[in-house]
């Protein structure tokens, strides 16, 4: 009786260097050599360290997919979700100022516009494929975390109005993050969950499985329908990401934007040179990568990357020259990009390192220490606003003092969970 | 003009979606469609430059209670949509008496056309209105205000009793 | 020219159809939505009169309006749901056992 040969050998073996779709997480061309072979469709094409480009292809070839719906789909109610996802996505981004001038709509209530729309995206989630009491539960009560991490950056500007937000920044001179450091964190913690909800709804924790970034867990993102979530998608992550700028990160501000020493004999500011050497760097970057690609196609995508990089840091040099609303507005815009980019690298880097979490995980992270963690940086932000008014103190010393007394509370409130299993919630799976 | 266009798109809408929300007999559909008549309201906020309540009625009753709505039709979940109800006296009536409402605030609306006209005058409460609201919040209504939050504590508190499983609700 | 008498009208108009809708449907849930329906109409008033006197007093009434609307739905949802659990039905008809 031949024996079963053990599990290990049963298994395919993948070949060593295959292909990967997040080129961050690893290295991994296209395999040379023994295991060389030709790309199979478009997207593969783009492959490797030019994965900015494979979104394009990608995206065209899921147009072309065939449309997979349930035989009992409630019409109305499936082909409308997608919909209203992207039009909310699309609709937040009226209120983000890429510049002084550079924003589609200047609302008093801007900050809270984009909270408000956003909002509505629960029906886009719960009415989208499984329409299930947990997402609402989830999209819910991490809505609830985002609003109260940006409340605590709101008290520091007094207004509003997104452009007033960063008129604020500019102002006092100083990021909101080195003000409220913790409500920032909080709020990175609450936009992963709000972009990518299932990863922090997993049936089981597995660290094994580490799941893609789109359209895991789901079998209805296919067709045009399909496609609309996966656009709602990625626009949610640029709009949080652009809220985390415009309201933490200073918007179109540059770095130490109060430090206006210029080069004797210019008007033009010593760091503002800072865009265009930073684009220039990335072309030469470009140009060696393609000096070392073998494939023609591959060098073509990195020297028009190079290119695009020369342009632009042409371009920004040029406006150093020009008029102040120009430079204004294209250097705005760089810092602004810049910052949404560096904020979902880090979004997406530490979402690859990362499991997910259990559905009452989940739950219990957000009930029992981010919210209560929110509620405690708010106050100790109010708290230290006041102080450095009224004692005449800098700001800069008293949010120190109110962020450590907000991490203290973070400890405290992760040391002291009860081990008591949470109460089993009401299915309506 | 533009004015006029956009006010009688939302007031469409809104009147439409609610009729055609009061006649659905599925009731997923009917909580779809009061979404659209509170947001062609929100709109029609905007018009009157209530920035803010234009955003509080998204979030609030947009967002949030009609979501509570579908979060308890997704509970109640009905198989099959109910049956048509039958054309009973019962509608008759009902039309009746909401015919006769009707024409009596008309003739009200009518009758004081003379003394209801739309201040010309630029207003105090349009270009910063959610700091308008928010100091008449927390100065003239505070009392209010705080009584307001009790109640949705206590409506909490009420809720949560209700929906929970088992008899001991109220150990 | 628009003037407050077309947002009186519109605020009737949903008013009735709020009204129309609870007294006419079965559905206990439509009943709750008609009423949500109802108080939007109430709250087109308020701001309709808010504008035309140009203080924001008229707004934040709105805005406590909105309040005891969520409470309200809250509660009678959870009402609902207590009732559904116990007959397996959510018609406003069955509620009959206070009746003689």
């Amino acid at each position: 009786m031949a024996e079963n040969p053990p599990t290990t050998e049963r298994a395919p073996r993948q070949p060593e260097n295959a292909p990967d779709a997040d080129s961050i997480t690893t290295d991994a061309p296209l395999p040379e050599g023994p295991d060389r072979r030709d790309p199979q469709d478009v997207s593969e094409l783009f492959r490797s360290r030019l994965h900015l480009l494979q979104s394009v292809p990608g995206a065209l070839q899921h147009l072309f997919n065939e449309d997979v719906t349930g035989a009992n789909v409630d019409p109305l109610v499936f082909y409308v979700a997608p919909l209203i996802s992207v039009t909310i996505a699309l609709m937040a981004c009226t209120v983000l100022p890429l510049g002084p001038a550079l924003q589609i709509a200047n609302l008093n209530i801007g900050l809270f516009f984009i909270l408000g729309i956003g909002s509505l995206g629960v029906y886009g989630a719960v009415l989208g494929g499984r329409a299930t009491m947990r997402s609402l539960a989830q999209f819910v009560s991490w809505a609830t975390v985002v609003a109260l991490a940006l409340i605590s950056a709101l008290l520091l500007s007094g207004s509003l109005s997104m452009k007033e937000i960063v008129q604020a920044q500019l102002d006092q001179g100083q990021w909101f993050i080195c003000y409220v450091p913790v409500g920032f964190l909080i709020y990175f913690v609450g936009s992963m969950a709000e972009s990518h909800p299932a990863g922090f709804d997993l049936p089981e924790t597995d660290s094994g499985i580490v799941a893609s970034y789109v359209a895991e867990n789901r079998t209805n993102v296919t067709g045009f329908r399909g496609e609309l979530h996966v656009l709602a998608e990625y626009a949610n992550l640029i709009i949080v990401a652009g809220l985390a700028a415009t309201v933490f990160l200073g918007g179109w501000l540059r770095p130490l934007a109060s430090y206006r020493d210029r080069f004797p004999g210019t008007s033009v500011e010593l760091l503002d040179v800072l865009p265009a050497i930073a684009m220039g760097a990335i072309a030469v970057y470009c140009f060696r990568l393609a000096a070392k690609q073998p494939a023609r196609n591959r060098r073509l995508a990195a020297t028009s990357a190079g290119c695009f990089c020369v342009i632009g840091a042409l371009a920004l040099a040029g406006a150093l020259f020009a008029p102040g609303r120009v430079m204004q507005g294209v250097h705005g815009a760089f810092w602004f990009i810049a910052k949404v980019g560096a904020y979902i690298y880090c979004f997406r880097w530490i979402r690859s390192r990362t499991s997910g979490f259990r559905f009452e995980q989940s739950m219990r992270l957000v009930w029992r220490i981010l919210i209560p963690l929110a509620f405690v940086n708010l106050a100790t932000a109010a708290v230290a606003i006041l102080a450095s008014q009224d004692t005449g103190l800098p700001m800069r010393f008293t949010t120190i003092l109110s962020t450590l007394v907000t991490l203290g509370a973070a400890a405290w409130f992760t040391k002291h969970q009860s081990t008591e299993r949470a109460a089993p919630i009401l299915d309506g799976e | 003009m533009l004015n006029s266009v956009l006010f009688y798109f939302f007031a469409a809408l809104a009147v439409g979606s609610a009729l055609v929300m009061i006649t659905r007999r599925n009731i997923l559909h009917a909580a779809l469609f009061l979404v659209m008549s509170l947001l062609a309201t929100a709109g029609t906020f905007l018009q009157l430059q209530a920035e803010f309540l234009f955003i509080v009625q998204i979030f609030l009753f947009a967002g949030g209670i009609t979501a509570l709505f579908v979060l308890a039709i997704m509970l109640v979940k009905p198989r099959v949509p109910e049956p048509a109800t039958p054309f009973t006296k019962r509608r008759l009536m009902v039309t009746g008496a909401a015919l006769v409402f009707t024409a009596q605030v008309l003739f009200a609306i009518v009758a004081g056309h003379s003394s209801l006209r739309l201040a010309a005058r630029q207003l105090d409460i349009a270009p910063r209105n959610a700091e308008a609201v928010g100091d008449a919040l927390f100065h003239s209504f505070i009392v209010s205000f705080e009584v307001a939050s009790v109640l949705l504590l206590v409506a909490m508190i009420g809720a949560v009793l209700m929906a929970r499983r088992g008899r001991n609700a109220f150990d | 020219m628009l003037s407050i008498e077309h947002y009186l009208i519109l605020s009737l108009a949903l008013l009735i159809v709020g009204v129309v809708g609870m007294l006419t449907r079965r559905n206990a849930i439509i009943v709750l939505m008609s009423t949500e329906l109802m108080l939007n109409a109430v709250n087109i008033n308020l701001i309709a009169f808010s504008r035309l006197h140009g203080s924001v007093d008229g707004q934040v009434f709105a805005i406590f309006v909105m309040t005891a609307a969520a409470a309200e739905a809250a509660v009678g949802l959870g009402i609902i749901l207590a009732f559904f659990r116990n007959h397996k039905t959510v018609d406003a008809g069955e509620v009959d056992a206070l009746k003689w």
